[in-house]
């Protein structure tokens, strides 16, 4: 939201900009939304996400359940939007430990030409896998739980932006204004800061938004799988597993964790390509 | 390897403030090793302004980037007021690093774009610490002022200037910090003509009242016959001729130098010159011609060249040539 | 459309036999909203046939947007939105480049008029060889047989003097040099044997010596050929060796347009002659002891295609501006016969 706000200074093509900033809006909107439902659960939900009532189990949707209720009558609006806390959290938590390592990785690796070697290696060795096969194997060596989770998808994201990061530092690094810090004497981890990182905000930016959505898909792609977060713990993913069994019977208490999940990642993307073609240096030619 | 015979007069060493000797840079690439400077030596005397010229990949940015050390030079030295620059640790450095600073051609990547133009400027004066608080922003704005901006434009960002502002605030940042010996590289070829003046006369203004020394790389030879004091020619890393750049210009004794100057398009319709058109592309710095590197294009090669790589021969005071048929070439040049 | 152009002439669709290309006050636009970037705003230029007419200026003076609305290849918000562009065809016929259908202007680019760019690496494209790129060309525009095409590219780099051309045509743009590369855009051009070419800047990317390999190969391509140039560059040095005529380019207009020998020995136009005094000259500008006088720069900066002055673009860094320059935008006049001038005070000079 910040980066919005920063680039209307510098306004391009007015037009193009609309356009984008539409999808951007939208996107953005959307995530607002689900966020304040997440975080307001406790305000907004009708029953308490534990709530048995075994009475009223496996009830479809009406104006009593929006959603229904599962196989212990719990209801599924409430267990839903308090999902989205956990579901959100795991994704924002993950996507920060990924920024984190994957940034400090990229710098080194873009900086010192001995460290670059071993981390390119290692970078490419964790890419050549499936992002899942990855997650699974880690919460595996691990031992599964919310943290555990958290820390697999950090892990396994990381690289991506290390990726990005350490291509645009070798480009950067070599550009006039670096050298002329050089020149300066400015010390190396100033320069990391302040002449590279400052320039990857917007690559960034795009790339963790990116990250966030597929951290979130992942989530839920443990939670199936049952490899993810105890199945006590609401989250989509856990939902949408505990659903499995009553497809066909009750297909509510998949489909509206399920369209929450694919909501929130549609719109992330949304959010991300707006970033991106707002961001993107050839839109951004002065006139 | 040093040669020295380009110090004939013998001039007051307290005179030279730089003195470069044996100059080498090879870089390794991925086709093998490029020679991008190949044994250069020459002194910058106080209060002068040397200019490098050559045309592309000749080594003048490399040769200056190694003087600053921006680049580690593969051997020889270069005396700055007595101390080997070359063989200083870094920590060392830092301290030259006020010394020696750099100006760069493109006024587009030579600022950071996200940088407000008192930060660029203030992050040299904060790297020696040299002012702060009410006296650094002083500092700033007489700055901006010296070089011809006004102290409103600190705020600003470098994509609201124009291609002649932004190289003022790049040699705003490099007077900064107080420095001694200038390597300005190719600071106006990317300026139109009549910014390009304007920038030289604040170069010249700068060197005459801070009493800069001034190394000025470029391809130009109009501006460099205009600006300079002394001129090095280069060609694929090698020193070709050099010397006085009124001797150079007046009686160029290098093939390579004399096809440069009846190249180089004068704003004179009238004049019509004789057209020494070299035949042929500058070779590949990865594979260089023996003896000689200019012999493939040079219209006066015999087979020697092949041979000895040409010595610098003195031809007049401080003048220097590197081409083994420089006598006898002589002759033919008066027709 | 009705179209304005208040500096046609008595005969608005004649064009004097010698001439073949007229750009009549051409305005070319590019719109964005409720701005408009006026790059070029009033180019009147005259292409005498088989002359070089040198078109110079500083950077955003319009030069490329004159050559690229000649050439009708202007990028999406650009338009034409005034002026005429007179062609005389090779069959003798007139036409108006600035209203001509999309398919004729194809046909018409590449055989009746040609362009080459500043950058040959970006205007070749890397995936194909040289000869499938001059080969392509000369199909595009002719019937011929893959093999006789062949032959013709071949003979197109044996005109520019490319060494071993059997070989060359194989190769890919990137493995030549940047010089090569410029001689085979050169070679592209010309395939089709243009009555008109137009470059915009081509030795502007090149070391000296190649750019004087590459003018003396189009001085000489120019006197066998016989065809006409329009030569898009900002330096007065090349503009002296290359041109029989040039247009000099201010914020979009043509200030100036002279046989080369009269604009160097007395430019009518204050702009002209601040260029000229500010190019260092060393015999000028350095006193007999070696003392260096200090240059001559035009004051100020060029003004925005956004926001044009009313007048006379050029009035506040004249020094011969006065109050009726900056109200009224100077009409092209004749300092003599041959020579025009948009400057009111042209006389002073
Ligand atoms: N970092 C590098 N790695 C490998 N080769 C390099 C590197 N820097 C320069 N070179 C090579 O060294 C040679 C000299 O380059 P340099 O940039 O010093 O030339 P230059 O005279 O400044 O040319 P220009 O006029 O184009 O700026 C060239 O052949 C170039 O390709
Ligand atoms: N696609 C475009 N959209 C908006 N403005 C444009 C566009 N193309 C060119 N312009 C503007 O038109 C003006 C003239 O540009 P042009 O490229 O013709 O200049 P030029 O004389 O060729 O300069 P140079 O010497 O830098 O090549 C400039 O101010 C430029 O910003
Ligand atoms: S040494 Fe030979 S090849 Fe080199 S410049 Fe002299 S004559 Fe030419
Ligand atoms: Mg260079
Ligand atoms: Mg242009």
């Amino acid at each position: 939201m910040a980066a919005a706000s920063a680039s209307s200074v510098d306004s391009p093509r007015i037009s193009t900009l609309i356009l984008q900033r539409k999808t951007l809006a939208i996107g953005l909107a959307i995530i607002v939304v689900i966020t304040l439902l997440a975080v307001l659960a406790p305000l907004i939900a009708p029953y308490a996400p534990g709530k048995l009532s075994i009475v009223n189990r496996l009830k479809p949707p009406s104006a009593t359940w929006f959603f229904g209720t599962d196989e212990f009558g719990r209801d599924i609006f409430s267990r839903t939007i308090y999902a989205g806390q956990l579901s959100l959290l795991v994704g924002a938590a993950a996507t920060a430990l990924a920024a984190t390592v994957g940034i400090t990785l990229g710098l080194v690796a873009g900086f010192f030409r001995k460290a670059d070697g071993i981390v390119s290696r290692i970078i490419d060795a964790m890419m050549a896998f499936p992002d899942i096969l990855l997650a699974i194997a880690l919460v595996a060596a691990l031992g599964p739980s919310l943290a555990t989770v958290i820390v697999a998808l950090g892990v396994v994201y990381a690289p991506r932006l290390a990726r990005v990061v350490r291509a645009s530092t070798l480009v950067i690094r070599e550009l006039p204004y670096v050298e002329a810090a050089r020149a300066l004497g400015v010390p190396t981890w100033r320069i990391m800061t302040r002449h590279v990182l400052r320039n990857l905000v917007s690559p960034i930016l795009v790339q963790a938004t990116f990250i966030f959505a597929y951290a979130m898909l992942a989530e839920a792609g443990l939670s199936f799988l049952g490899v993810g977060v105890s199945p006590e713990i609401p989250t989509w993913g856990t939902m949408i597993a505990a659903g499995r069994q009553y497809v066909g019977q009750a297909d509510w208490m998949t489909i509206f964790p399920g369209l929450a999940i694919i909501l929130t990642v549609l719109s992330l993307q949304l959010v991300g390509d707006g970033l991106r073609d707002l961001l993107d240096p050839r839109l951004r030619k002065d006139l | 390897m040093t040669d020295t015979t380009q110090t004939t007069q013998q001039p007051d060493a307290a005179d030279i403030l730089l003195s470069v000797r044996g100059l080498s840079k090879q870089f390794s690439t991925g086709s093998g090793p490029v020679k991008a400077v190949e044994d250069i030596s020459f002194d910058v005397r106080r209060g002068q302004i040397v200019g490098i010229v050559g045309e592309s990949g000749s080594g003048k940015t490399t040769a200056g980037r190694c003087l600053l050390r921006l680049v580690e030079p593969s051997s020889g030295e270069a005396i700055f007021d007595g101390v080997d620059l070359f063989s200083l640790p870094e920590k060392a450095l830092r301290a030259y690093r006020r010394r020696l600073q750099i100006i760069f051609q493109d006024p587009y990547s030579s600022l950071n774009p996200r940088m407000r133009v008192r930060d660029i400027i203030g992050e040299a004066i904060d790297t020696h610490g040299l002012a702060k608080g009410a006296a650094r922003q002083a500092r700033i704005e007489e700055l901006l002022t010296r070089v011809g901006l006004s102290p409103e434009h600190a705020r600003r960002y470098p994509n609201e200037f124009s291609g002649g502002q932004r190289q003022r605030v790049g040699i705003a940042r490099a007077l900064a910090v107080e420095p001694e010996l200038i390597i300005a590289d190719e600071p106006v070829s990317a300026l139109d003509v009549s910014v390009q003046a304007q920038v030289l006369n604040l170069i010249q203004e700068l060197q005459r009242e801070l009493g800069l020394t001034m190394i000025f790389i470029s391809h130009d030879l109009t501006v460099v016959e205009y600006l300079c004091d002394e001129i090095v020619v280069l060609y694929l890393g090698r020193i070709m001729e050099q010397g006085p750049a009124r001797s150079v210009y007046a009686n160029p004794r290098h093939p390579y130098t004399r096809a440069l100057l009846a190249t180089a398009p004068v704003p004179d319709p009238t004049v019509r010159r004789e057209r020494v058109i070299l035949q042929g592309d500058i070779p590949s710095p990865l594979n260089p011609p023996s003896g000689c590197v200019f012999r493939t294009r040079c219209p006066h090669a015999i087979a020697a060249c092949a041979e000895t790589v040409p010595t610098r021969e003195t031809v007049g005071s401080g003048h220097s040539v590197a081409c083994i048929r420089q006598a006898e070439l002589v002759e033919t040049y008066q027709d | 459309m009705a179209m304005s152009t208040p500096n046609a002439g008595n005969h608005p669709d004649a064009l004097a036999d010698d001439i073949v290309l007229r750009a009549d006050n051409l305005r070319t636009h590019f719109i964005m909203g409720a701005r408009a970037a006026k790059s070029v705003d009033g180019v009147t230029l005259t292409v005498r046939r088989g002359q070089t007419l040198a078109v110079v200026g500083e950077s955003g003076s319009g030069k490329s947007v004159t050559s690229l609305s000649i050439m009708r290849l202007l990028a999406h918000p650009g338009r034409i939105v005034g002026g005429r562009l007179l062609y005389r065809m090779r069959d003798g016929g007139v036409v108006d480049l600035a209203t001509l259908s999309d398919k004729r202007m194809r046909a018409i680019r590449g055989k009746e008029i040609a362009m080459i760019f500043q950058e040959p690496m970006t205007s070749l494209n890397p995936l194909y060889t040289v000869g499938d790129q001059i080969m392509e060309m000369i199909r595009l525009h002719e019937p011929v047989d893959r093999h006789e095409a062949r032959t013709r590219a071949r003979r197109m780099l044996e005109l520019v003097e490319i060494p071993a051309p059997d070989k060359r045509l194989d190769q890919y743009p990137h493995e030549m040099s940047g010089g090569m590369r410029q001689r085979v855009m050169i070679a592209l051009a010309l395939a089709c044997n243009p009555a008109l070419l137009i470059a915009d800047e081509p030795t502007t990317a090149l070391d000296v010596t190649i750019q004087a390999q590459i003018l003396d190969l189009m001085r000489r391509l120019q006197r066998e050929i016989g065809m006409s140039i329009l030569f898009v560059t900002h330096n007065l040095g090349v503009v002296a060796e290359i041109a029989h005529e040039v247009a000099v380019m201010y914020a979009g207009r043509v200030v100036e347009q002279a046989p080369v020998h009269d604009l160097f020995a007395r430019p009518r136009h204050p702009y002209t002659k601040g260029l000229l005094a500010c190019i260092p000259d060393a015999k000028r500008d350095r006193a007999d002891d070696g003392t260096r006088k200090m240059l001559n720069p035009i004051p100020g900066s060029v003004p925005s295609v956004l926001a044009l002055p009313a007048g006379c673009a050029f009035a506040p860094r004249c020094p011969l501006a006065e109050p009726h320059c900056e109200t009224a935008p100077p009409e092209l006049l004749n300092a003599s016969p041959e020579h025009l001038t948009r400057c009111w005070r042209h006389e002073l000079l």
